[in-house]
């Protein structure tokens, strides 16, 4: 039989962006062995492309913010069906992370006073985001690792992970295989924290990096875990449109925070129309929906989109404010954006919903597994505000960080992980190479990322959804003819054929949930059901493996204690 | 429809090739997408390293045509009618076909010691923008190592175990230049930083996708804060007198 590595840890992460790296310093500094798996190399994780800023209700340029305008914020962009609990601690342990970010080394724009500079972003009450011009995520992803690199964690890059395991109903490790080798390694640890992202990826347009295609969350439905609202997938608004290589890449809600402004072909600023309030810097969904409505009723761009015009910021500013955008444009659309208008339209973002967990410590409902950052769910509800992600990964990302292990040092148990499971994952991650089969399985994720851009996107409908699924459950069989060729050595093909699996079982989970829920709230637009239902407010949707198959059932969204709820009144 | 004529390197460490690859071209294109044609269409075991298209990542450097870049951000259409060479960076071993071992860079990094302040607990740091820009400038570094790649000390004379790298002069140059940072790294650059080695030839600024001035603010400053403090005849005598402790030393 195949050898393996072994390598055991007290807690082992899966992720290395924001959340994962911020979770392993947690464990670090309790005391425990951590072992940190980096699908990637070490600090190259989606959260570098996070470009706009990190909220956190400082105060620092509008003292009248506070946690609970944050708090407020935050579930009502989310239209009430996130988890208040977890709302509440974002906002007040939010400021703490950032002030924690810039005593790491962080260095942030500041105000003319030195303090940390915030800018507005859609839908927050307040100037709130910190921010480095529009590189947030990279500034955040490279303080953290610095960190890490200091706190004794072992890092293992470019290893993929492919399954969890457990010991009975417990969480005993994990088993993958390095890419550079195609050998394998098995991970026994007392406590796994997920951080492995989205799944953006199963759609045409996106705003992702090649790594979010669902593996943690696939990961852990295939242990029994609970998949939440996974119905809520954020589509931001701008994306670049032309050229066609480029499409879906992000244009930063910056652009607008800085006073860009959306304009139809017919030079109207349409968003005034839409949202006569909040204007340009409306929820996301909002935004999205409007230039995708300019686009259906013919006023769209010459290449189906909106124009966003910076040009009134002046060159200096935009310069300064926004160099990877004006880079960006110039170098792949060889557009100027300090004199002409780029063209943008709606891209696929952002994973609202994901893994099932308590509010207070990331634990999903399998024993010892944990979750944070965009894998998890609950924070966001139906409608993620920008800047939210990235507090999001350090806040949760520390809090699971610390309760793995907790749970891990006061488990009495050593666990054992069953052989024959690990021999059964060798043969099933191996069955590409040695079977018959005449399928791609870059060409089955194409044909899966058209599916879910038609039917399972922006605007969906009852009948599309129905047919999105017979289409997913047509490529899932297709996909166990998969057949790969070459070595094991660092084989793209084969890594294709695991992540495509993960992204079937997550587009499954999609589109069964948003045939669930027949209503629309926030990113979930159902043309057949095109309004708020109040009983459907009350629901979570939950995805869950039983007995081999996919089901769907509902739980109620827990109730707001008096207090919280006053806030709204 | 118009094609691009790619020349790619397939092999591993034992050896390889130049295979030839027909992809059709579309507006815009860059080198990246048509290393993904060829996996889906051609060779779906062609190797290669890459994260977010989007040129924020760093992962996809090679070298094309002779020049180190980043695939996402090199356009086709910048080669009519040559045929396009991409190769992987020369300088770190290679794994298989574009992809390299770049360990040695983490494993350099380790060796920095960290941002390091005396600030009092739970206050907010008070600075100003003027005096963090000059740090936030070698923030901006996305790690594609193209600077390592072509730095002519690690490049042509396999320098690694004598000198860091533009890489790392620009990390150096970021936590001694950071505001509130309080170590000293001159040890460090001088011993077995190696900073004496680069001769300023400006290779690494020249090629840095993100647009750094690695040798002129950088590795400039850095090199005269190294001589200010050990060969200045004037302060190594006071120094001898009275050695200094205002600033921790670290080697």
């Amino acid at each position: 039989m195949e050898q393996y590595e072994i390598f055991e840890h007290d807690v082992l992460v899966i992720g290395a962006g924001g959340a994962g790296l911020r979770a392993a310093i947690a464990a670090a500094e309790a005391g425990l062995t951590v072992g940190l798996v980096c699908k990637s190399l070490l600090g190259k994780a989606h959260t570098v492309m996070a470009e706009g800023g990190i909220a956190a209700a400082l105060g620092g340029v509008d003292p009248q913010d506070n946690w609970q305008v944050h708090f407020a914020d935050t579930m009502r962009g989310g239209q009430f069906i996130n988890d208040w609990r977890m709302a509440e601690i974002h906002a007040k342990e939010a400021p703490e992370r950032v002030l924690e970010l810039e005593r790491w080394g962080a260095l942030f724009d500041r105000t003319p006073e030195g303090k940390i500079l915030q800018r507005p972003f859609g839908a927050h009450t307040y100037r709130r985001l910190s921010h480095v011009g529009d590189r947030t995520g990279l500034e955040m992803i490279r303080t953290l690792q610095d960190r890490a690199i200091q706190a004794g964690i072992d890092v293992y890059p470019e290893v993929t992970t492919t399954a969890l395991l457990k010991d009975g109903a417990r969480i005993a490790g994990a088993f993958g295989y390095r890419r550079e080798t195609g050998r394998f390694i098995l991970f026994p640890a007392k406590a796994v924290i997920l951080a492995t992202g989205g799944w953006g990826r199963i759609w045409q347009v996106t705003s992702n990096s090649w790594e979010s295609t669902g593996d943690g969350a696939a990961m852990a439905y295939e242990v029994g875990a609970d998949l939440r609202d996974v119905e809520m997938m954020q589509v931001h608004p701008t994306g670049m449109v032309w050229p066609p290589g480029v499409r879906g890449l992000l244009v930063t809600e910056a652009v607008r925070g800085e006073g860009g402004v959306l304009r139809n072909s017919q030079g109207e600023r349409f968003m005034l129309r839409y949202d006569p309030q909040k204007k340009d810097l409306s929820s996301r969904d909002v935004v999205a929906r409007a230039i995708n409505q300019e686009v259906l009723e013919g006023r769209g761009s010459p290449h189906g989109g909106a124009f966003l015009d910076v040009t009134p910021l002046g060159a200096d500013r935009i310069r300064q404010k926004l160099p990877n955008m004006y880079d960006q444009y110039l170098k792949l659309a060889d557009i100027d954006i300090t004199k002409v208008p780029m063209e943008v339209a709606p891209t696929v973002h952002y994973a609202m919903g994901g893994l099932r967990v308590e509010p207070e410590s990331g634990a999903t409902t399998v024993p010892g597994l944990y979750a944070a950052g965009e894998v998890a769910s609950g924070l966001h509800g139906a409608n993620r505000l920008g800047g939210n992600s990235l507090s999001d990964l350090v806040v949760f990302g520390k809090r699971a960080g610390e309760c793995a292990a907790t749970y891990s040092r006061d488990l009495p148990a050593t666990l054992q992980v069953p052989r024959d499971v690990v021999e059964a994952e060798i043969v099933r991650v191996l069955a590409p190479f040695e079977r018959d089969g005449n399928e791609n399985p870059f060409l089955l994720h194409e044909e899966l990322q058209a599916t879910m851009q038609e039917r399972a996107s922006i605007i969906r409908t009852g009948e599309g959804l129905q047919k999105a699924l017979e289409k997913i459950l047509e490529l899932k069989e297709r996909s166990r003819r998969t057949r790969i060729t070459g070595s094991r050595m660092y084989n793209p093909g084969w890594h294709m054929t695991i992540d495509l699996d993960c992204m079937l079982t997550l587009s499954e989970a999609v589109v069964r949930a948003a045939i669930a829920r027949r209503e629309s709230r926030g990113a979930h637009y159902r043309l057949d059901h095109p309004n708020k239902d109040p009983e459907f407010g009350k629901l979570n949707i939950i995805a869950r493996k039983s007995r081999g198959e996919m089901t769907i059932t509902t739980v109620p969204v827990p109730p707001m204690p008096e207090e919280l709820a006053r806030l709204f009144t | 429809m118009e094609e691009a004529i790619l020349r790619v390197f397939r092999g591993d460490s034992n050896g390889g090739e130049e295979r030839i690859y027909r992809v059709p071209l579309k507006p815009g294109m860059v080198v990246l997408d048509a290393i993904h044609y060829i996996q889906a269409h051609y060779d779906a075991d062609l190797a290669v390293r890459w994260n977010c298209k989007a040129a924020r990542c760093g992962s996809c450097s090679a070298e094309v045509n002779g020049r180190p870049r980043l695939m996402c951000k090199t356009r086709l259409d910048e080669f009519r009618g040559t045929d396009v060479r991409v190769y992987p960076l020369k300088t770190f071993p290679l794994i298989k076909d574009l992809v390299t071992d770049v360990s040695w860079n983490y494993q350099v990094a380790r060796q920095i010691p960290p941002f390091t302040h005396k600030e009092p607990e739970g206050k907010p740091f008070i600075v100003h923008q003027v005096d963090v820009e000059r740090a936030q400038e070698f923030h901006k570094c996305i790690e594609c190592f193209l600077c390592q790649n072509v730095c002519h000390v690690l490049r042509d004379h396999e320098g690694q175990s004598a000198y860091f790298g533009p890489r790392s002069m620009v990390k150096i140059a970021s936590l001694e230049m950071h505001p509130k940072d309080v170590l000293d790294r001159t040890g460090l650059l001088r011993e077995k930083g190696g900073i004496a080695y680069c001769n300023i030839t400006k290779c690494c600024e020249d090629l840095c996708p993100e647009e750094i001035h690695i040798t002129d603010n950088a590795i400039i400053p850095l090199k005269e804060r190294v001589a200010d403090k050990y060969y200045d005849p004037l302060r190594a005598l006071l120094r001898s007198l009275a050695p200094s402790r205002r600033r921790e030393e670290s080697t």
